[in-house]
């Protein structure tokens, strides 16, 4: 096992190598006009036309040999300097400081409900084997996968924000379904001076600053996106929990469990579901993935400020350097998790550890 | 593409209450047709009398029905290629300003002439559902023959020569395996230029290194299996080998399984052209989609009003999909304890 996680660990520095090579490969596809966003810090430098712009070509060494501009890339991403990007009318860095605490907030409630209900659905289904609660959480898996999560997302807007829109207004829950992180009037509320941004989470700062109206707003703003991220992988994680803990069940060591008397409580959740939720554990890095795409649609259909909106936007106007970041940022975190779980998975299961 | 999470010996199709009585039609069906030593048939049967996948493969059955007469269903105007949605002659009350077409912008409930009304621009939505069939087909196959060709080549190659050469050919499949695929997908589109050819061309580029690595692994299995030995001992050929043992028992079960991911494929497409990556008037459901969302969303008050732009696009990928998932789940269930075995 160590030796293969020395192997794993010798592996990271060539398999960042190859992702980084696939990357740069992408950007050559790109004309050499385009691509001198990645070197341009500010729009003033892009006034004085196509002459300008063939002279930066220049100065940038854009006409360089490919080995040479791939080192410059390289080093400009060490001294994390990603460039200028004109969608959010910024710098790469910044605009993703000011954008990453929005869709961590919205990772922070989904990634807890994700976890939280396969596991207990999954593990109810299992107990209720082929009775009504397995048959019920069927249904929802098999229409909770095939469900687009764009569809999904629309429809619920649909039915929260413009059916139920109107009578909510003046109740306690106005303005909560609508689209984006806040209603008008908070938004007021949050730039005025006294308001601090400690984490540029909404619901966290709001506590923060001691404005409960500004958390049930802020929070009635989550609710539909985070049910919209969370289904797809809900849907698939429970089936897995399911069959997981419907093949401990069986197991011997449950059985002996059951035999020297313990109460069902302690079979199920002390030896059969901790057995179970191994197989769970590498899944993980498909939930990543998943929710690194998912945050892209979901923050889109409805206009979420967070970095997957930016992304998609910046994807669709070509601004190079903002989505080659977004890209750079997606891969490294499914390398990390994916080492992560590796590293973690001779703790979770001692049997691997022996081999 | 959805990584297809797949249940662990789980048995899929206890009937559900409502759909027993289809799947006692397949009952029925299978009686008549019953043929044991036809390997296809026998598996067909046994899809047909499970209820949930006699529904997938009903649903299947009219999506290719529809993607067949699709000229018959909406016939296309001439001089123009049959994918392009035709826009309706409702024109707008006032002259548009320079530079905008002199189509009216809002959808137009359904009506005798459009029967299931137009969409933002006066395209034709049952023509967008009708052709967005063919889109979805030719989109799937196309990505999934081509990712196959690729990745059966690939994987293949790799477990037959073994040793450095598989060893370098794994670590780059490793490469590609590590960019998130929706999201590389849509940025490397996005590079090439918004299209649906260009998200097909997208998606086999980042698609290959999972099938390929699926088909080494079985290859691997098999080729350790007696009968291989068995075979390499009486002196048979290479070439007999991997045509008569590794590719019967390797390549085509990867090769039934990887079609059914069709479904999938289909709705990551579709999640990108909805993002606005597609063709423009293209009939495909996730651009209809991409053109409906604002309508739904942005007219406060007025929302239910076009909702037929949104929902009939909508219900057609969902069952799509759903078509696809229901099938896969049962072929998965019927191969798998020998598919499983491979991948430990």
């Amino acid at each position: 096992m160590i030796a293969y996680i020395i192997r794993r660990l010798l592996f990271l520095p060539v398999l960042l190598f190859g992702a980084s090579l696939v990357l740069f490969g992408m950007i050559q596809l790109i004309s050499p006009y385009t691509r001198l966003g990645l070197y341009v810090t500010s729009p003033v430098q892009l006034k004085g036309g196509r002459e300008a712009m063939d002279r930066m070509l220049v100065k940038y060494g854009l006409t360089d040999p490919p080995q040479v501009r791939y080192g410059r890339w390289i080093n400009s991403i060490v001294h994390l300097n990603f460039g200028w990007s004109e969608t959010a009318n910024s710098t790469v860095l910044k605009a993703f400081r000011h954008r990453f605490p929005a869709t961590a907030e919205l990772a922070l409630y989904t990634f807890p409900l994700i976890i939280w209900l396969s596991i207990w659905l999954g593990v109810r289904a299992a107990l209720q084997h082929n009775r009504w609660f397995d048959q019920l959480t069927r249904l929802f898996s098999t229409s909770g996968y095939a469900i687009p999560s764009f569809v999904l997302g629309i429809l619920l807007l649909m039915v929260f924000y413009g059916l139920l829109g109107k009578q909510l207004a003046g109740g306690p829950f106005a303005g909560w379904f609508e689209p984006g992180r806040l209603s008008q009037h908070f938004i007021n509320v949050t730039s005025e001076p006294s308001y601090h941004w400690y984490t540029g989470m909404i619901t966290v700062d709001a506590l923060l600053n001691g404005r409960l109206d500004v958390f049930w707003n802020g929070l009635g703003h989550l609710i539909l996106p985070v049910i919209t991220l969370a289904t797809v992988s809900i849907a698939g994680l429970l089936r897995v929990m399911r069959s997981s803990m419907l093949e401990t069940l069986h197991q011997d060591y449950v059985r002996t469990a059951r035999a020297k008397g313990l109460p069902e409580q302690a079979v199920i959740y002390k030896h059969a579901r901790r057995n179970a939720l191994i197989p769970m554990a590498t899944l993980i890095v498909y939930l990543v993935i998943g929710l690194l795409g998912g945050v892209v649609i979901t923050e889109t259909v409805f206009g979420y400020p967070g970095i997957g909106q930016w992304a998609a936007q910046a994807a669709l106007q070509l601004d190079i350097p903002a989505v080659l970041f977004f890209l750079t940022f997606s891969t490294f975190s499914v390398v990390f998790a994916d080492l992560l779980i590796d590293l973690l998975y001779p703790i979770l299961d001692p049997r691997v550890r022996l081999s | 593409m959805r990584t297809p999470i797949r249940s662990r010996g789980e048995q899929a199709g206890r009937p559900h209450s409502g759909l027993e009585r289809l799947g006692w039609l397949g009952r029925r069906l299978s009686e008549r047709l019953a043929h044991p030593t036809q390997v296809v048939s026998s598996v067909l049967l046994r899809l047909l009398r499970n209820p949930t996948s006699a529904l997938g493969l009903l649903l299947l059955f009219c999506f290719t029905l529809v993607a067949l007469l699709a000229p018959i269903l909406a016939p296309p105007e001439p001089d123009r290629s049959p994918y392009d949605m035709p826009q309706s002659q409702i024109m707008r009350p006032f002259q548009p300003p320079a530079g905008e077409d002199s189509y009216m912008p809002t959808p137009s409930p359904p009506s005798p002439d459009h029967i299931l009304g137009t969409s933002q621009d006066q395209y034709d939505i049952f023509y967008g559902l009708v052709w967005g069939t063919r889109t979805a087909f030719r989109l799937g196959i196309l990505v999934i023959f081509s990712t196959l060709l690729i990745g059966i080549t690939v994987g293949a190659v790799s477990a037959y020569a073994g040793g450095w050469v598989d060893e370098l050919i794994q670590r780059g499949v490793e490469i590609f395996l590590v960019f998130p695929f929706l999201v590389t997908t849509m940025v490397l589109t996005a590079i090439l230029g918004k299209g649906i050819n260009n998200i097909i061309l997208a998606f086999i580029i980042f698609g290959w290194a999972f099938y390929a690595r699926l088909i080494r692994g079985e290859v691997l299995h098999v080729k350790e299996n007696n009968y291989v030995e068995a075979a390499r001992a009486i002196g048979a050929s290479g070439r007999h080998i991997i045509m008569r043992h590794l590719l019967p028992n390797a390549v085509y079960p990867v090769l039934v399984l990887a079609s059914l991911d069709i479904g999938s494929i289909v709705l990551a497409a579709a999640a990108l052209s909805f993002l606005g990556l597609g063709t423009p008037g293209y009939a495909d459901w996730g651009g209809m989609i991409n053109m409906a969302r604002s309508w739904i969303i942005q007219s406060h008050g007025e929302t239910l009003a076009y909702w037929y732009t949104f929902v009939y696009p909508g219900v057609a990928i969902t069952l799509f999909v759903l078509g696809w998932n229901l099938l896969g789940d049962a072929v998965r269930d019927i191969s798998d304890p020998r598919l499983r075995r491979g991948r430990g």
